[in-house]
């Protein structure tokens, strides 16, 4: 139980720490480099609850696809991030109130947890006995849920096909290098011998 | 064998999303070359959807989440057939302002995919997946024309205050689940009809507002003119329909297969929305001068008169609702198809100014756009007020909702003055330049509308009253 809240605390620490220097770090990469670091953490928590699904879940999307695109984003383009934070001192006063407010709110909870406990005062538990989270939910995402899965499955295919009909740009006038192109060339194609009289040149 | 049971009674949407993925893979090896036999191999396919549509079992599968009625099947049919209308139309449109494209039809034919999703839908879930599929294609529809400036802003406003709309939903969903502890509308029912709690009645609230979005009832209209205007003509005579009758009939199957007891609480929050429709659409179309943007001025209170029916709550009012849905839908085909037919030395025809003087350009077009006209302002007896008549009448049955029948009358009086000036001008004043030549597709689904319209609707409605009686009797309402 000391191991666990040894834990608790360790990884509690480190993700505020790492979201506090989300917002401060100098560096937009470094700050993206935290961000990635208070996922791993809060994934960690996760574990510590039992919920290891929801800590795969956080590392795969949210650490593997949105951080490295904000990553690319980031690098990509070329934002100045010393004149966004102009103005700071002008906005102190109304973001400080709003975070006085959720402060108090979260103190609130914190404490109303405390005494009675969560949601309905239920302790969280596992849907069977001899079974893990994961297998949990695989048992019935393809039998009970297969229509929504599948219609899920659809809603992605016309995202992607969205992304294609409304960026993709077939550009005239490029160069490729075609192999077949380049072998098939015959030399009567590429090459004309013209017997050049002398004082005259050749015409076109 | 539970999901065999399943697989047959999907039947149509299993044509239709695997016909998507087998045209997808073709279009993709044949380029924007074989948008031609892309759109006819859709068209198929949505034919032959339809077909079996009518004729599939009823019943529920998917544990609940998908059902089949009578009322879906009815409103799963007409919205395939208007698939098909719509694109023929769009082969045409794209075909004339060079910009072919294979995925057009093959988005159609996912957002009629999630359109029957819609209308099937037996739990939240599958509502919201349903919409998301339908409304996702749209926006990518809407903003086609990627060249053209006001269609990409139709497009981003329509999946912005979409993604609002979506945001409003999901949040109503979570608080209903949260107080029932089901996702499932017979679930959802029998905890409602037990304890009826604050909290539910929330979670229903914001769920409505999520729909009335998808139909454009005010307050939730603003995003409708723009769009109209800015998206491609097809495609605004594909959204203006099909999309807005799958809602209807989900908000129908919601509040009364879902909330059947709590109908005092929603039926106030249904009447405000469709008072506030049916006034925002005859006001706000009366100084428009865009054809596209009074038309959306015209959805607007159209959908406020369907919604009237929808606060009856009764199985006459489902009745109206899918005759209603019917007759807009091919009244707003037919006057979308008009409005792509008509151009003046290669450029669209779309103010109101542009129309002086048609009946003594070209006769068959004044007629049509005269007849559409007559039959989306409710006079007697083209199909637009058999549509309205079996709305007020299913309104005027239930006790205390007289007023509101009566404010809808007035509002409809209001909007006659745009109706009718677009005819004052096309017949009265003086005309302009000649039309180019109409095309063929566009002139013709015209004038099979106007025939709908005025003729053929009075004969169909003999052999559609029996049919949609028989479906909404599948709610089992009194």
């Amino acid at each position: 139980m000391t191991l666990m809240a040894i834990a608790f605390y360790i990884m509690a620490l480190i993700t505020v720490a790492a979201g506090f220097l989300v917002i401060t770090a100098k560096n937009p990469v470094h700050s993206v480099l935290f961000l990635i670091l208070a996922f791993f953490s809060a994934a960690g928590l996760f574990v510590l609850l039992g919920a290891e699904f929801l800590a795969m879940l956080l590392v795969v999307v949210y650490v593997g696809a949105v951080a490295v695109l904000f990553l690319f984003v980031v690098m990509m383009l070329d934002v100045d991030f010393s004149k966004l934070r102009q103005g700071f001192a002008n906005y102190l006063p109304i973001g400080g109130v709003v975070a006085l407010l959720l402060m108090t709110e979260l103190i609130m909870i914190s404490f109303a947890v405390a005494d009675r406990g969560a949601a309905a005062g239920n302790e969280p538990q596992a849907f069977t006995a001899d079974a893990t989270n994961i297998e949990t939910i695989g048992r019935v995402l393809y039998t009970d849920y297969v229509y929504l899965f599948q219609a899920a499955g659809f809603v992605l295919l016309v995202a992607m096909i969205g992304a294609i009909v409304l960026t993709l740009k077939h550009r005239t006038n490029v160069k490729r290098q075609d192999i077949s192109k380049q072998v098939g060339r015959q030399r009567k194609n590429a090459v004309a011998i013209v017997k050049v009289k002398t004082g005259e040149g050749i015409k076109e | 064998m539970d999901l065999n049971l399943g697989l047959n009674l999907a039947l149509p949407e299993l044509i239709i999303a695997v016909g998507a993925l087998v045209i997808l893979v073709f279009g993709a090896f044949r380029g924007d070359k074989g948008m031609t036999s892309v759109s006819a191999l859709c068209g198929v396919v949505l034919i032959a959807a339809a077909y079996f549509a009518a004729f599939v079992g009823h019943g529920t599968a998917f544990s609940g989440s998908f059902v089949i009625d009578g009322v879906a099947a009815f409103a799963k049919v007409f919205i395939y057939i208007a698939g098909v209308f719509v694109i023929v139309l769009g082969q045409g449109y794209f075909d004339r302002v060079g910009n072919r494209r294979f995925e057009f039809p093959i988005l159609i034919l996912l957002a009629t995919l999630g359109m029957s999703m819609m209308v099937s839908a037996g739990d939240l879930i599958a509502l919201y997946i349903g919409i998301e599929l339908q409304s996702l294609a749209l926006y990518v529809l809407a903003a086609f024309r990627r060249d053209d400036p006001k269609g990409s802003e139709a497009g981003l406003k329509y999946f912005v205050l979409g993604a609002l709309s979506s945001g409003l939903l999901l949040y109503g969903a979570s608080l209903v689940y949260g107080f029932t502890g089901s996702m499932n509308f017979n679930d959802i029912a029998v905890a409602a009809a037990a304890n009826q709690q604050t909290g539910l009645i929330f979670g229903l609230v914001f769920l409505i507002c999520g729909l009335a979005f998808k139909i454009s009832a005010a307050p939730f209209h603003m995003w409708t003119p723009d769009v109209y205007e800015g998206a491609p003509t097809p495609v605004v005579a594909f959204a203006a329909g099909a999309p807005k009758f799958a809602a209807l009939v989900l908000i129908a199957r919601v509040l009364m297969g879902g909330f059947e007891d709590s109908i005092e609480q929603w039926r106030q929050v249904i009447l405000a929305i469709s008072v506030m429709s049916f006034i925002v659409g005859g006001l706000g179309g009366l100084m428009q001068k865009n054809i596209k943007r009074l038309m959306a001025y015209s959805s607007i209170a159209n959908m406020g008169y369907a919604l009237l029916a929808i606060a009856a709550g009764t199985e006459y009012g489902v009745q109206a609702l899918l005759l209603f849905s019917v007759l807009y839908m091919v009244d707003t085909l037919g006057m979308f198809a008009v409005q792509m037919s008509l151009s003046r030395k290669g450029q669209p025809v779309e103010n109101v100014s542009d129309l002086t003087g048609m009946s003594k350009i070209s006769m068959p077009t004044t007629i049509v756009i005269t007849i559409l006209m007559l039959s989306l302002l409710g006079m007697p007896p083209l199909g637009g007020f058999w549509g309205k008549y079996y709305i007020f009448g299913s309104a005027l049955a239930v006790e205390g909702l007289w007023p509101f029948a009566a404010l809808g009358l007035a509002a409809s009086v209001l909007s006659a003055f745009y109706y009718l000036r677009i005819l004052k001008v096309m017949w009265f004043d003086a005309p302009t330049d000649e039309l180019d030549k109409a095309p063929a597709e566009a002139k013709w689904i015209a004038y099979g509308a106007a025939a709908f319209a005025f003729p053929i609707a009075m004969l169909a409605l003999h052999w559609l009253d029996p049919l949609a009686q028989m479906a909404a009797s599948s709610f089992g309402l009194k």
